[in-house]
Protein backbone atom coordinates (compact mmCIF):
# COMPACT_ATOMS: atom_id res chain seq x y z
CA UNK A 1 0.00 0.00 0.00
CA UNK A 2 1.15 3.72 -0.51
CA UNK A 3 0.76 4.18 3.41
CA UNK A 4 3.78 1.86 3.65
CA UNK A 5 6.16 4.48 1.83
CA UNK A 6 5.01 7.61 3.49
CA UNK A 7 6.27 9.35 6.60
CA UNK A 8 6.38 8.13 9.81
CA UNK A 9 3.55 10.70 11.34
CA UNK A 10 1.27 9.21 8.21
CA UNK A 11 1.64 5.66 9.53
CA UNK A 12 1.34 6.86 13.27
CA UNK A 13 -1.88 8.19 11.90
CA UNK A 14 -3.09 5.11 10.51
CA UNK A 15 -2.18 3.16 13.36
CA UNK A 16 -4.18 5.41 14.97
CA UNK A 17 -6.97 5.13 12.82
CA UNK A 18 -6.52 1.47 13.36
CA UNK A 19 -8.41 -0.93 11.00
CA UNK A 20 -10.65 1.78 9.38
CA UNK A 21 -7.45 3.20 7.76
CA UNK A 22 -5.48 0.21 7.12
CA UNK A 23 -9.14 -1.37 5.44
CA UNK A 24 -9.84 1.61 2.81
CA UNK A 25 -7.15 1.33 0.64
CA UNK A 26 -8.18 0.32 -2.78
CA UNK A 27 -7.83 -3.47 -3.58
CA UNK A 28 -6.34 -2.59 -7.35
CA UNK A 29 -3.43 -1.24 -5.77
CA UNK A 30 -2.90 -4.18 -3.81
CA UNK A 31 0.62 -5.38 -5.30
CA UNK A 32 0.86 -8.18 -3.12
CA UNK A 33 -2.34 -9.92 -4.98
CA UNK A 34 -0.70 -8.76 -8.07
CA UNK A 35 1.16 -12.04 -9.33
CA UNK A 36 -1.68 -14.33 -8.31
CA UNK A 37 -3.85 -12.65 -10.49
CA UNK A 38 -1.27 -12.61 -13.32
CA UNK A 39 -1.02 -16.17 -13.13
CA UNK A 40 -4.44 -17.12 -13.03
CA UNK A 41 -5.51 -15.08 -15.88
CA UNK A 42 -2.67 -16.19 -18.03
CA UNK A 43 -3.94 -19.79 -17.19
CA UNK A 44 -7.34 -18.76 -18.20
CA UNK A 45 -6.42 -17.23 -21.34
CA UNK A 46 -3.80 -19.82 -22.67
CA UNK A 47 -7.02 -21.75 -21.59
CA UNK A 48 -9.65 -20.13 -23.47
CA UNK A 49 -7.15 -19.58 -26.50
CA UNK A 50 -6.48 -23.21 -26.93
CA UNK A 51 -9.91 -23.94 -26.77
CA UNK A 52 -11.67 -21.45 -29.03
CA UNK A 53 -8.51 -21.91 -31.59
CA UNK A 54 -8.46 -25.30 -31.78
CA UNK A 55 -12.45 -26.50 -30.78
CA UNK A 56 -15.01 -23.71 -30.88
CA UNK A 57 -13.53 -21.62 -33.76
CA UNK A 58 -12.93 -24.23 -36.61
CA UNK A 59 -16.20 -25.80 -35.63
CA UNK A 60 -18.32 -22.53 -35.88
CA UNK A 61 -16.21 -21.63 -39.01
CA UNK A 62 -16.86 -24.69 -40.47
CA UNK A 63 -20.74 -24.77 -39.42
CA UNK A 64 -21.23 -21.15 -41.26
CA UNK A 65 -19.32 -22.80 -44.16
CA UNK A 66 -21.22 -25.53 -44.74
CA UNK A 67 -24.81 -23.71 -44.06
CA UNK A 68 -23.83 -20.75 -46.46
CA UNK A 69 -23.21 -24.02 -49.05
CA UNK A 70 -25.83 -25.61 -48.44
CA UNK A 71 -27.94 -21.87 -48.83
CA UNK A 72 -26.73 -21.36 -51.68
CA UNK A 73 -26.73 -24.67 -53.21
CA UNK A 74 -30.60 -24.77 -52.11
CA UNK A 75 -30.73 -21.62 -53.70
CA UNK A 76 -29.47 -22.78 -56.91
CA UNK A 77 -31.82 -25.21 -56.58
CA UNK A 78 -34.42 -23.32 -55.83
CA UNK A 79 -33.72 -21.17 -59.46
CA UNK A 80 -33.68 -24.51 -61.41
CA UNK A 81 -37.11 -25.56 -60.07
CA UNK A 82 -38.36 -22.17 -60.59
CA UNK A 83 -37.09 -22.29 -64.43
CA UNK A 84 -38.46 -25.66 -64.65
CA UNK A 85 -41.83 -24.18 -63.38
CA UNK A 86 -41.94 -21.56 -65.91
CA UNK A 87 -41.24 -24.18 -68.64
CA UNK A 88 -44.13 -26.29 -67.43
CA UNK A 89 -46.04 -23.17 -67.20
CA UNK A 90 -45.47 -22.47 -70.58
CA UNK A 91 -45.93 -25.78 -72.00
CA UNK A 92 -49.35 -25.79 -70.45
CA UNK A 93 -50.47 -22.49 -72.02
CA UNK A 94 -49.14 -23.97 -75.41
CA UNK A 95 -51.55 -26.81 -74.85
CA UNK A 96 -53.92 -24.80 -73.78
CA UNK A 97 -53.89 -22.03 -76.90
CA UNK A 98 -53.41 -25.28 -79.22
CA UNK A 99 -57.30 -26.89 -77.30
CA UNK A 100 -58.38 -23.76 -77.82
CA UNK A 101 -57.34 -23.38 -81.70
CA UNK A 102 -58.95 -27.02 -81.83
CA UNK A 103 -62.02 -26.22 -80.03
CA UNK A 104 -62.58 -23.24 -82.09
CA UNK A 105 -62.15 -25.31 -85.51
CA UNK A 106 -64.05 -28.27 -84.17
CA UNK A 107 -67.04 -25.62 -83.08
CA UNK A 108 -66.46 -23.80 -86.81
CA UNK A 109 -66.73 -27.17 -88.47
CA UNK A 110 -69.58 -27.93 -86.23
CA UNK A 111 -71.05 -24.95 -87.43
CA UNK A 112 -70.23 -25.06 -90.93
CA UNK A 113 -71.87 -28.65 -91.12
CA UNK A 114 -74.62 -27.51 -89.47
CA UNK A 115 -75.17 -24.80 -91.48
CA UNK A 116 -74.94 -26.91 -94.94
CA UNK A 117 -77.54 -29.10 -93.43
CA UNK A 118 -79.42 -26.73 -92.52
CA UNK A 119 -79.35 -25.12 -95.66
CA UNK A 120 -80.02 -28.71 -97.04
CA UNK A 121 -83.20 -29.03 -95.10
CA UNK A 122 -84.10 -25.44 -95.52
CA UNK A 123 -84.07 -25.95 -99.38
CA UNK A 124 -85.79 -29.94 -99.05
CA UNK A 125 -88.24 -28.26 -96.92
CA UNK A 126 -88.94 -25.04 -99.44
CA UNK A 127 -89.27 -27.50 -102.13
CA UNK A 128 -91.93 -29.52 -100.19
CA UNK A 129 -93.84 -26.51 -99.12
CA UNK A 130 -93.87 -24.62 -102.41
CA UNK A 131 -94.70 -28.85 -104.08
CA UNK A 132 -97.65 -28.66 -101.38
CA UNK A 133 -98.61 -25.13 -101.74
CA UNK A 134 -98.89 -25.80 -105.87
CA UNK A 135 -100.61 -28.56 -105.15
CA UNK A 136 -103.24 -27.15 -103.14
CA UNK A 137 -103.58 -24.18 -105.12
CA UNK A 138 -104.57 -26.79 -107.91
CA UNK A 139 -106.53 -28.13 -105.75
CA UNK A 140 -108.66 -24.83 -104.47
CA UNK A 141 -108.87 -24.34 -108.42
CA UNK A 142 -109.92 -27.47 -109.06
CA UNK A 143 -112.71 -27.13 -106.61
CA UNK A 144 -113.27 -24.03 -107.22
CA UNK A 145 -114.11 -24.54 -111.23
CA UNK A 146 -116.41 -27.72 -110.14
CA UNK A 147 -118.16 -24.98 -107.60
CA UNK A 148 -118.55 -22.96 -110.74
CA UNK A 149 -119.87 -25.78 -112.97
CA UNK A 150 -121.85 -27.11 -110.28
CA UNK A 151 -123.84 -23.66 -109.49
CA UNK A 152 -123.89 -23.14 -113.45
CA UNK A 153 -125.22 -26.12 -114.05
CA UNK A 154 -127.68 -26.08 -110.33
CA UNK A 155 -128.75 -22.07 -111.72
CA UNK A 156 -129.69 -23.28 -115.46
CA UNK A 157 -131.95 -26.14 -114.21
CA UNK A 158 -133.51 -23.64 -111.43
CA UNK A 159 -133.62 -21.38 -114.17
CA UNK A 160 -135.30 -23.86 -116.62
CA UNK A 161 -137.88 -25.17 -113.61
CA UNK A 162 -138.62 -21.53 -112.43
CA UNK A 163 -139.34 -20.75 -116.40
CA UNK A 164 -141.59 -24.17 -116.72
CA UNK A 165 -143.79 -22.81 -113.18
CA UNK A 166 -144.56 -19.55 -114.53
CA UNK A 167 -145.93 -21.46 -117.90
CA UNK A 168 -143.37 -20.21 -120.13
CA UNK A 169 -141.28 -22.79 -122.36
CA UNK A 170 -137.72 -21.88 -122.52
CA UNK A 171 -134.91 -23.57 -124.72
CA UNK A 172 -131.95 -24.58 -123.06
CA UNK A 173 -129.62 -22.31 -125.20
CA UNK A 174 -131.64 -19.25 -124.26
CA UNK A 175 -131.35 -20.58 -120.18
CA UNK A 176 -127.38 -20.98 -121.15
CA UNK A 177 -126.84 -17.92 -122.33
CA UNK A 178 -128.42 -16.04 -119.48
CA UNK A 179 -126.92 -18.00 -117.12
CA UNK A 180 -123.75 -17.51 -118.20
CA UNK A 181 -124.09 -13.69 -118.38
CA UNK A 182 -125.33 -13.62 -114.65
CA UNK A 183 -122.23 -15.65 -113.89
CA UNK A 184 -120.18 -13.42 -115.65
CA UNK A 185 -121.46 -10.66 -113.41
CA UNK B 1 -4.33 -6.39 3.75
CA UNK B 2 -6.77 -7.87 1.53
CA UNK B 3 -7.52 -10.51 4.38
CA UNK B 4 -7.87 -7.84 7.14
CA UNK B 5 -11.87 -7.45 7.70
CA UNK B 6 -13.29 -4.01 8.50
CA UNK B 7 -13.40 -4.69 13.00
CA UNK B 8 -15.22 -1.55 13.37
CA UNK B 9 -18.63 -0.90 12.04
CA UNK B 10 -19.79 2.28 13.85
CA UNK B 11 -23.42 2.50 12.42
CA UNK B 12 -24.80 5.00 10.37
CA UNK B 13 -23.57 5.32 6.79
CA UNK B 14 -20.69 3.29 6.22
CA UNK B 15 -19.53 3.25 2.80
CA UNK B 16 -17.37 0.02 1.81
CA UNK B 17 -17.61 0.47 -1.97
CA UNK B 18 -14.79 -1.05 -3.00
CA UNK B 19 -14.60 -4.18 -0.40
CA UNK B 20 -16.35 -6.48 -3.49
CA UNK B 21 -12.48 -5.90 -5.30
CA UNK B 22 -10.66 -7.57 -2.51
CA UNK B 23 -9.28 -10.57 -3.27
CA UNK B 24 -9.39 -13.35 -0.81
CA UNK B 25 -7.81 -16.46 -0.82
CA UNK B 26 -11.19 -19.06 -1.57
CA UNK B 27 -10.07 -21.71 1.29
CA UNK B 28 -8.64 -20.76 4.70
CA UNK B 29 -6.79 -17.24 5.45
CA UNK B 30 -3.13 -16.25 5.02
CA UNK B 31 -1.05 -14.58 2.12
CA UNK B 32 -1.71 -14.68 -1.19
CA UNK B 33 0.73 -16.81 -3.28
CA UNK B 34 0.90 -16.38 -6.87
CA UNK B 35 -0.75 -20.20 -7.27
CA UNK B 36 -2.75 -19.50 -4.22
CA UNK B 37 -6.83 -20.34 -5.63
CA UNK B 38 -8.55 -17.17 -4.98
CA UNK B 39 -11.73 -15.60 -5.57
CA UNK B 40 -10.35 -14.84 -8.80
CA UNK B 41 -9.55 -18.41 -9.81
CA UNK B 42 -12.86 -18.69 -9.11
CA UNK B 43 -14.20 -16.29 -11.21
CA UNK B 44 -11.96 -16.78 -13.78
CA UNK B 45 -12.85 -20.68 -13.94
CA UNK B 46 -16.38 -19.64 -14.14
CA UNK B 47 -15.73 -17.85 -17.62
CA UNK B 48 -14.06 -20.47 -18.65
CA UNK B 49 -16.91 -22.61 -17.82
CA UNK B 50 -19.34 -20.39 -19.45
CA UNK B 51 -17.64 -19.76 -22.24
CA UNK B 52 -16.75 -23.83 -23.18
CA UNK B 53 -20.70 -24.01 -22.61
CA UNK B 54 -21.46 -21.60 -25.32
CA UNK B 55 -19.09 -21.82 -27.93
CA UNK B 56 -18.05 -25.83 -27.21
CA UNK B 57 -21.52 -27.75 -25.99
CA UNK B 58 -23.76 -24.95 -27.56
CA UNK B 59 -21.73 -26.51 -31.49
CA UNK B 60 -21.90 -29.80 -30.63
CA UNK B 61 -24.71 -30.46 -32.73
CA UNK B 62 -22.86 -28.68 -35.92
CA UNK B 63 -26.55 -28.12 -36.68
CA UNK B 64 -27.08 -26.48 -39.92
CA UNK B 65 -30.16 -25.49 -38.34
CA UNK B 66 -28.76 -23.82 -35.19
CA UNK B 67 -30.05 -24.11 -31.50
CA UNK B 68 -30.69 -21.41 -29.47
CA UNK B 69 -27.35 -22.22 -27.75
CA UNK B 70 -25.15 -22.74 -30.98
CA UNK B 71 -27.13 -19.39 -32.72
CA UNK B 72 -25.35 -17.11 -30.29
CA UNK B 73 -22.05 -18.61 -30.34
CA UNK B 74 -22.59 -17.96 -33.80
CA UNK B 75 -23.70 -14.68 -33.81
CA UNK B 76 -20.98 -13.76 -31.48
CA UNK B 77 -18.29 -15.27 -33.84
CA UNK B 78 -19.74 -13.34 -36.70
CA UNK B 79 -19.83 -10.21 -35.05
CA UNK B 80 -15.52 -10.50 -34.51
CA UNK B 81 -15.28 -11.66 -37.38
CA UNK B 82 -16.28 -8.62 -39.17
CA UNK B 83 -15.41 -6.74 -36.99
CA UNK B 84 -11.42 -7.96 -37.51
CA UNK B 85 -12.53 -8.10 -41.07
CA UNK B 86 -13.77 -5.21 -41.45
CA UNK B 87 -10.73 -3.08 -39.23
CA UNK B 88 -7.62 -4.70 -40.25
CA UNK B 89 -8.43 -6.07 -43.30
CA UNK B 90 -8.25 -9.46 -44.86
CA UNK B 91 -4.68 -10.01 -43.23
CA UNK B 92 -6.00 -9.45 -40.05
CA UNK B 93 -8.12 -12.83 -40.10
CA UNK B 94 -5.13 -14.45 -39.23
CA UNK B 95 -5.62 -12.88 -35.64
CA UNK B 96 -8.86 -13.75 -35.05
CA UNK B 97 -8.58 -16.42 -32.75
CA UNK B 98 -6.34 -13.94 -30.44
CA UNK B 99 -8.85 -11.20 -30.59
CA UNK B 100 -11.87 -13.46 -29.91
CA UNK B 101 -10.11 -14.88 -26.84
CA UNK B 102 -9.66 -11.05 -25.72
CA UNK B 103 -13.28 -10.12 -26.34
CA UNK B 104 -14.73 -13.48 -24.84
CA UNK B 105 -12.79 -13.38 -21.92
CA UNK B 106 -13.65 -9.38 -21.03
CA UNK B 107 -17.68 -10.12 -22.15
CA UNK B 108 -17.84 -12.78 -20.24
CA UNK B 109 -15.97 -11.22 -17.23
CA UNK B 110 -17.94 -8.26 -17.22
CA UNK B 111 -21.40 -9.96 -17.44
CA UNK B 112 -20.59 -12.59 -14.69
CA UNK B 113 -19.18 -9.55 -12.61
CA UNK B 114 -22.66 -7.99 -13.08
CA UNK B 115 -24.07 -11.19 -11.28
CA UNK B 116 -25.05 -10.48 -7.56
CA UNK B 117 -22.18 -10.76 -4.92
CA UNK B 118 -19.83 -12.09 -7.66
CA UNK B 119 -15.94 -10.87 -7.95
CA UNK B 120 -15.32 -8.53 -11.13
CA UNK B 121 -12.11 -10.21 -12.12
CA UNK B 122 -11.68 -7.06 -15.05
CA UNK B 123 -12.21 -4.27 -12.30
CA UNK B 124 -9.05 -5.06 -11.42
CA UNK B 125 -5.62 -3.14 -13.28
CA UNK B 126 -3.34 -5.77 -12.67
CA UNK B 127 -5.82 -8.17 -15.07
CA UNK B 128 -6.35 -5.30 -17.40
CA UNK B 129 -3.05 -4.23 -17.46
CA UNK B 130 -1.74 -7.53 -18.30
CA UNK B 131 -4.49 -7.83 -21.68
CA UNK B 132 -3.56 -4.43 -22.42
CA UNK B 133 0.28 -4.71 -22.71
CA UNK B 134 -0.09 -8.13 -23.71
CA UNK B 135 -2.19 -6.25 -26.90
CA UNK B 136 0.84 -3.98 -27.26
CA UNK B 137 3.34 -6.05 -27.20
CA UNK B 138 2.29 -8.48 -29.30
CA UNK B 139 0.96 -5.75 -31.70
CA UNK B 140 4.56 -3.84 -31.79
CA UNK B 141 6.07 -7.25 -32.24
CA UNK B 142 3.58 -7.57 -35.14
CA UNK B 143 4.84 -4.50 -36.92
CA UNK B 144 8.43 -5.21 -35.95
CA UNK B 145 8.20 -8.54 -37.57
CA UNK B 146 6.30 -7.20 -40.84
CA UNK B 147 8.19 -4.34 -41.74
CA UNK B 148 11.11 -4.49 -39.64
CA UNK B 149 12.35 -0.97 -39.26
CA UNK B 150 10.22 0.25 -41.80
CA UNK B 151 7.32 -0.16 -38.82
CA UNK B 152 9.17 3.13 -37.82
CA UNK B 153 7.41 5.16 -40.05
CA UNK B 154 4.37 4.88 -38.06
CA UNK B 155 5.84 7.76 -36.43
CA UNK B 156 6.88 9.54 -38.80
CA UNK B 157 4.53 11.69 -41.43
CA UNK B 158 5.90 11.76 -44.34
CA UNK B 159 3.22 14.37 -45.95
CA UNK B 160 3.57 17.10 -43.06
CA UNK B 161 5.87 19.80 -42.67
CA UNK B 162 9.61 19.37 -42.42
CA UNK B 163 9.60 21.52 -39.65
CA UNK B 164 6.80 19.67 -37.77
CA UNK B 165 7.49 16.17 -38.43
CA UNK B 166 10.33 15.71 -35.63
CA UNK B 167 7.41 17.58 -33.22
CA UNK B 168 4.56 15.11 -34.56
CA UNK B 169 7.28 12.18 -34.35
CA UNK B 170 7.29 12.89 -30.19
CA UNK B 171 3.59 13.07 -30.13
CA UNK B 172 2.94 10.02 -32.27
CA UNK B 173 5.38 8.06 -29.79
CA UNK B 174 4.06 9.88 -26.64
CA UNK B 175 0.39 8.67 -27.98
CA UNK B 176 1.61 5.29 -28.76
CA UNK B 177 3.17 4.50 -25.33
CA UNK B 178 -0.01 6.06 -23.66
CA UNK B 179 -2.39 3.25 -25.87
CA UNK B 180 -1.96 0.22 -23.16
CA UNK B 181 -2.26 2.32 -20.22
CA UNK B 182 -5.18 4.27 -21.60
CA UNK B 183 -6.61 0.62 -23.08
CA UNK B 184 -6.19 -1.04 -20.06
CA UNK B 185 -7.46 1.81 -17.41
CA UNK B 186 -10.04 2.59 -19.32
CA UNK B 187 -11.33 -0.94 -18.97
CA UNK B 188 -10.85 -1.70 -15.41
CA UNK B 189 -11.87 2.12 -14.44
CA UNK B 190 -15.35 1.94 -16.40
CA UNK B 191 -16.17 -1.46 -14.62
CA UNK B 192 -14.76 -0.73 -11.24
CA UNK B 193 -16.69 3.04 -11.39
CA UNK B 194 -19.98 1.32 -12.23
CA UNK B 195 -19.67 -1.27 -9.53
CA UNK B 196 -18.84 1.33 -6.73
CA UNK B 197 -21.61 3.33 -7.38
CA UNK B 198 -23.54 0.57 -6.98
CA UNK B 199 -22.44 0.06 -3.71
CA UNK B 200 -22.50 3.43 -2.94
CA UNK B 201 -25.98 3.76 -3.59
CA UNK B 202 -27.07 0.27 -1.70
CA UNK B 203 -25.07 2.30 1.27
CA UNK B 204 -28.03 4.71 1.25
CA UNK B 205 -30.63 1.86 1.09
CA UNK B 206 -29.75 1.61 4.94
CA UNK B 207 -31.90 4.89 5.51
CA UNK B 208 -35.17 3.76 5.34
CA UNK B 209 -36.31 7.27 4.20
CA UNK B 210 -34.54 7.17 0.78
CA UNK B 211 -34.39 3.61 0.25
CA UNK B 212 -37.25 3.26 -2.36
CA UNK B 213 -35.14 6.42 -4.14
CA UNK B 214 -31.94 4.05 -3.57
CA UNK B 215 -33.13 1.22 -4.95
CA UNK B 216 -34.82 2.89 -8.29
CA UNK B 217 -31.18 4.50 -8.82
CA UNK B 218 -29.56 1.20 -8.22
CA UNK B 219 -31.64 -0.67 -10.88
CA UNK B 220 -31.14 2.47 -13.36
CA UNK B 221 -27.39 1.95 -13.07
CA UNK B 222 -27.40 -1.76 -13.15
CA UNK B 223 -29.04 -1.58 -16.20
CA UNK B 224 -26.47 1.22 -17.85
CA UNK B 225 -23.64 -1.22 -16.26
CA UNK B 226 -25.45 -4.14 -18.41
CA UNK B 227 -24.68 -2.03 -21.21
CA UNK B 228 -21.60 -0.51 -20.51
CA UNK B 229 -20.33 -4.07 -19.75
CA UNK B 230 -21.17 -5.26 -23.45
CA UNK B 231 -19.69 -1.22 -24.60
CA UNK B 232 -16.68 -2.19 -23.07
CA UNK B 233 -15.69 -5.33 -23.84
CA UNK B 234 -16.48 -4.55 -28.13
CA UNK B 235 -14.33 -1.17 -27.32
CA UNK B 236 -11.41 -2.76 -25.96
CA UNK B 237 -11.75 -5.46 -28.77
CA UNK B 238 -11.77 -2.92 -31.30
CA UNK B 239 -9.25 -0.88 -30.19
CA UNK B 240 -7.10 -3.81 -30.38
CA UNK B 241 -7.91 -4.09 -34.05
CA UNK B 242 -7.27 -0.66 -34.64
CA UNK B 243 -3.82 -1.05 -33.04
CA UNK B 244 -3.13 -4.98 -35.12
CA UNK B 245 -4.39 -2.86 -38.18
CA UNK B 246 -1.53 0.03 -37.54
CA UNK B 247 1.00 -2.69 -37.18
CA UNK B 248 0.14 -4.42 -40.11
CA UNK B 249 -0.15 -1.24 -42.68
CA UNK B 250 1.76 1.45 -40.66
CA UNK B 251 1.59 4.02 -43.73
CA UNK B 252 -0.82 6.79 -43.24
CA UNK C 1 -10.81 12.29 11.12
CA UNK C 2 -11.13 15.55 13.12
CA UNK C 3 -8.21 18.19 12.83
CA UNK C 4 -6.21 16.58 10.08
CA UNK C 5 -5.26 18.68 7.07
CA UNK C 6 -3.87 16.34 5.18
CA UNK C 7 -7.39 14.11 4.98
CA UNK C 8 -9.13 17.82 3.90
CA UNK C 9 -7.15 17.85 1.34
CA UNK C 10 -7.22 14.58 0.34
CA UNK C 11 -11.31 15.00 -0.22
CA UNK C 12 -11.39 18.72 -1.57
CA UNK C 13 -8.74 16.99 -4.24
CA UNK C 14 -11.11 13.74 -4.81
CA UNK C 15 -13.74 16.36 -5.21
CA UNK C 16 -12.28 18.23 -7.46
CA UNK C 17 -11.15 15.60 -9.60
CA UNK C 18 -14.42 14.15 -9.96
CA UNK C 19 -15.36 17.37 -11.59
CA UNK C 20 -13.26 15.92 -14.50
CA UNK C 21 -15.86 13.14 -14.91
CA UNK C 22 -18.61 15.71 -16.24
CA UNK C 23 -15.99 17.30 -18.12
CA UNK C 24 -15.73 14.07 -19.99
CA UNK C 25 -19.63 13.23 -19.69
CA UNK C 26 -20.00 16.45 -21.91
CA UNK C 27 -17.55 15.13 -24.24
CA UNK C 28 -19.23 11.82 -24.82
CA UNK C 29 -22.44 13.79 -25.32
CA UNK C 30 -20.67 16.03 -27.51
CA UNK C 31 -19.50 12.87 -29.48
CA UNK C 32 -22.64 10.90 -29.31
CA UNK C 33 -24.87 14.28 -30.12
CA UNK C 34 -22.94 14.70 -33.37
CA UNK C 35 -22.85 11.22 -34.56
CA UNK C 36 -26.82 11.29 -34.25
CA UNK C 37 -27.07 14.93 -36.18
CA UNK C 38 -24.90 13.25 -38.82
CA UNK C 39 -26.70 10.02 -38.70
CA UNK C 40 -29.84 11.75 -39.91
CA UNK C 41 -28.64 14.18 -42.23
CA UNK C 42 -27.03 11.04 -44.12
CA UNK C 43 -29.01 7.73 -42.63
CA UNK C 44 -27.40 5.63 -45.49
CA UNK C 45 -24.20 6.01 -43.96
CA UNK C 46 -25.01 5.49 -40.12
CA UNK C 47 -24.07 2.33 -40.10
CA UNK C 48 -20.64 2.27 -41.38
CA UNK C 49 -19.61 4.58 -38.83
CA UNK C 50 -20.86 2.92 -35.49
CA UNK C 51 -17.68 2.06 -35.16
CA UNK C 52 -15.86 4.57 -34.82
CA UNK C 53 -18.85 6.71 -32.68
CA UNK C 54 -17.65 3.83 -30.04
CA UNK C 55 -14.09 4.15 -30.29
CA UNK C 56 -14.78 8.29 -30.17
CA UNK C 57 -16.87 7.39 -27.30
CA UNK C 58 -14.18 5.42 -25.77
CA UNK C 59 -11.37 8.29 -26.05
CA UNK C 60 -13.55 10.64 -24.48
CA UNK C 61 -14.74 8.20 -22.14
CA UNK C 62 -11.51 7.02 -20.86
CA UNK C 63 -10.26 10.76 -19.70
CA UNK C 64 -13.27 10.84 -17.36
CA UNK C 65 -12.15 7.53 -16.24
CA UNK C 66 -8.63 9.05 -15.63
CA UNK C 67 -9.88 11.84 -13.36
CA UNK C 68 -12.42 9.73 -11.35
CA UNK C 69 -9.37 7.27 -11.24
CA UNK C 70 -7.23 10.22 -9.57
CA UNK C 71 -10.13 10.85 -6.92
CA UNK C 72 -10.33 7.35 -5.93
CA UNK C 73 -6.25 7.09 -5.43
CA UNK C 74 -6.99 10.37 -3.71
CA UNK C 75 -9.98 9.04 -1.61
CA UNK C 76 -8.25 5.76 -0.87
CA UNK C 77 -4.86 4.91 -1.48
CA UNK C 78 -2.78 8.19 -0.68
Amino acid sequence: MAGESTSVEHVADAAAHGAEASGAGMPQLDFSTFPNQIFWLLVTLVVIYIVMSRIALPRIGAVLAERAGTITNDIAAAEELKQRAEEAEAAYEKALADARAEAGRIVAEAKAEIQAQLDIELQKADAEISAKTAESEKAIADIRDGATKSVTQVAKSAAKDIVAALGGSADAATVTAAVNARMKG
Amino acid sequence: MASETHGEETGGLVFHPLDQFIVKPLFGEGPIHWYTITNVTLWMAIAVVAIVALFVMGSRGRAIVPTRTQSVGELVYGFIYKMVEDVTGKDGVKYFPYIMTIFVFILFANFLGLIPMSFTTTSHIAVTAVLGFGVFTIVTLIGFYKHGFHFLGLFWMSDAPAILRPIIAIIEVISYFVRPVSHSIRLAGNIMAGHAVIKVFAGFAAIAAISPVSIVAITAIYGLEVLVAGIQAYVFTILTCVYLKDALHPGH
Amino acid sequence: MEGNIAELGQFVGAGLAAIGSGAAAIGVGHVAGNYLAGALRNPSAAASQTATLFIGLAFAEALGIFSFLVALLLMFAV
